[in-house]
C-alpha cells in the first residue's frame, strides 16, 4: 500500500486536490468573513474617536457617532480644509510615496519614515453636529515607542491647545510596563495640559516620573520602568505639534478657522 | 472507535501524565508571548485546542492517501489552512482579542504541539480518537498556560482576566507589582517550576542524567 501512495501520479493527485480543497475553504473564509471583519475596524476606529472626547457612552456606537463626530480633511501643510480624496484609507497613504512626503532624519522626531500628505481629523459636537457648538478636535497621532509604533487619537479643545483627551489605542509595547501608556489612569494627566505654548511652538513635556509639578500646564509623570515608551510619547507630541504636523491646522484654528464652519 | 478507558487516556492523559509543555517541552514559544493577560491566553487555548484536534482529525482522515515522502508539507498545508481560518474567525467575531493577539494566532502553525500530534499520532490512529488526542493536547498546553498566566497577571498587574484583585501602589493601591513578571523570561522560570513541580510527585518523569 505504501509503495503505491508514493507513486509520482498518487503523490501529485493527493497534494493537488489537498491545495484545492483547502484553498477553496481558505478563500471562503476570508471572503465570507470579510464585510465583518471591516465593519468591526471602522466601529474600533469610531470608538476610539468617542472614547478620547469621553462621548462615548452605551452601545450604540454608529449612532453616536453620526450624531456627534464630523469627519474632515486636512492638507498638513498647508493646514486648510480639502474634500475627501478617492479610496481615502489614512494607514495606506501615509506609506504610498504618491500621496504622502518622506521625512529627513532632522524632521523624523517620531520615527515615522513618512508622513500622508492630507490627515482625518473629527470634530466632535457634545450637543449633537447640528447645534454647531464645537466641543474638541480630535487628531490622529502615532509615533515609534521602544517596540512598536503607537497610534493614538489627542482631543483638543476648541481653542486648539488645550488638551481634552489621549487615547493610545493601537501600541505593542511591553504589558504592563510601556503598555501603560492605554492606562486611562495615565493618560489622565494630559486633561487639561497645554499642547502649545504661547508662539504655538510644541511644549508638552512628558517628564521623569514623579517630577512634573502640579501647576505647570505642560509637565506630565512619565511612565515608570517605561523610558524609552515615554520618549516616543514625548517625540510623537513633539513631531504632530511641529511644522511638520499640525502645526499649520492648529494656527488657523488659533485664528478662527472653525468658527464660522 | 476505542473503550472507554483508551478514551480516558488520550483525552486526560496529556494533562499531567504526558503534558505537551511539561513533559515533552514542546510549545514554549507561545508560552511566553500570550501569558501576560489571562484573557488572551485563554483565547489563545482554545485557538491551539480547535487547530490541534481539527488538524489531527482531518489528517488521520487522509491518512491512508498521504505519500510518506511529502507527509510533512501535506500536514502542514492541513495545520495552515485550520489556522487561517481560525484568524479570521477570531477576526470577525472576536475583534479586540484577535487585536491584541496579533501576530500569535498566526504562529500557531509553527507551534511543534500541532505538528507532533499530526506526526505521532494522527498518522497511526483513527480519526474520532485523533480528534480526542487533539483536544486532550490541547487541554494538556491549555492547563499550563493558563496556571503561568494567572501568575504572571497576578503578580505583574494586580488583576485576573482584567479584573482588579490587589490594588496597585500606583492607582493608590498597597501591590507593588513584580515587573519581570511582565517580560518574557519569567514564563521561562514559571514553566521550569511547574515542570519541577510536577515531576517531583510523578518521579517516573525524571530523566535519567
Amino acid at each position: 500500500m505504501s509503495s503505491n501512495n508514493d507513486s509520482i501520479s498518487k503523490t501529485l493527485i493527493v497534494v493537488i486536490s489537498l491545495c484545492l480543497v483547502c484553498a477553496v475553504i481558505v478563500s471562503t473564509a476570508a471572503v465570507q468573513l470579510r464585510p465583518q471583519q471591516t465593519a468591526n475596524k471602522l466601529l474600533d476606529s469610531q470608538k476610539n474617536v468617542l472614547a478620547v472626547t469621553g462621548l462615548l457612552s452605551g452601545s450604540d456606537i454608529q449612532q453616536l457617532y453620526s450624531k456627534h463626530i464630523e469627519e474632515r480633511f486636512v492638507d498638513l501643510d498647508t493646514g486648510s480644509f480639502v474634500e475627501k480624496p478617492a479610496n481615502y484609507d489614512y494607514r495606506k497613504f501615509m506609506k504610498d510615496p504618491q500621496e504622502s512626503v518622506r521625512l529627513s532624519g532632522e524632521e523624523d522626531l517620531a520615527s515615522i519614515k513618512s508622513r500622508a500628505n492630507i490627515a482625518p481629523i473629527y470634530l466632535a459636537y457634545n450637543n449633537g453636529i447640528e447645534s454647531g457648538e464645537l466641543s474638541a478636535i480630535v487628531l490622529p497621532i502615532h509615533g515609534y515607542g521602544l517596540w512598536s509604533t503607537m497610534h493614538a487619537f489627542l482631543a483638543l479643545g476648541a481653542d486648539g491647545t488645550t488638551i481634552k483627551g489621549l487615547n493610545y489605542y493601537e501600541q505593542g509595547e511591553t504589558a504592563g510596563l510601556g503598555g501603560e501608556v492605554q492606562n486611562p489612569k495615565w493618560v489622565e494627566q494630559f486633561e487639561g495640559k497645554k499642547l502649545l505654548d504661547q508662539s504655538g511652538a510644541p511644549a508638552i513635556k512628558v517628564v521623569k516620573p514623579g517630577n512634573a509639578s502640579a501647576d505647570s500646564a505642560f509637565e506630565v509623570d512619565g511612565l515608570s520602568g517605561a523610558t524609552l515608551t515615554s520618549n516616543g510619547v514625548q517625540y510623537t507630541f513633539d513631531f504632530w505639534a511641529g511644522a511638520k504636523g499640525f502645526a499649520p491646522f492648529l494656527a488657523k484654528v488659533r485664528d478662527g478657522a472653525l468658527n464660522n464652519g | 472507535m476505542a473503550n472507554a478507558k483508551e478514551i480516558k487516556t488520550v483525552l486526560f492523559g496529556p494533562v499531567f501524565a504526558n503534558n505537551p509543555i511539561a513533559l515533552q517541552v514542546l510549545g514554549i514559544c507561545s508560552a511566553l508571548a500570550v501569558t501576560t493577560k489571562m484573557d488572551k491566553a485563554l483565547v489563545m487555548c482554545i485557538a491551539l485546542t480547535l487547530v490541534t484536534a481539527f488538524s489531527n482529525f482531518f489528517i488521520s482522515l487522509i491518512r491512508n492517501h498521504i505519500p510518506s515522502s511529502v507527509r510533512i508539507i501535506v500536514q502542514m498545508t492541513i495545520i495552515a489552512s485550520l489556522v487561517i481560518v481560525v484568524d479570521q474567525l477570531l477576526k470577525a467575531f472576536a475583534y479586540d482579542v484577535a487585536k491584541e493577539l496579533s501576530v500569535f494566532v498566526g504562529l500557531i502553525i509553527t507551534n511543534c504541539i500541532v505538528m507532533g500530534r499530526a506526526e505521532a499520532f494522527a498518522m497511526k490512529s483513527a480519526p474520532g480518537i485523533s480528534f480526542l488526542d487533539g483536544i486532550g493536547n490541547g487541554l494538556g498546553y491549555s492547563a499550563v498556560l493558563m496556571t503561568v498566566a494567572f501568575i504572571r497577571e497576578l503578580g505583574g498587574s494586580g488583576t485576573l482576566f482584567g479584573v482588579e484583585i490587589m490594588p496597585l501602589v500606583k492607582d493608590g493601591g498597597w501591590y507593588q507589582p513584580m515587573g519581570l513578571l511582565l517580560m518574557p523570561p519569567s514564563a521561562f522560570i514559571i514553566i521550569a517550576g511547574l515542570i519541577w513541580l510536577l515531576r517531583t510527585f510523578r518521579t517516573e518523569q525524571v530523566e535519567k542524567a
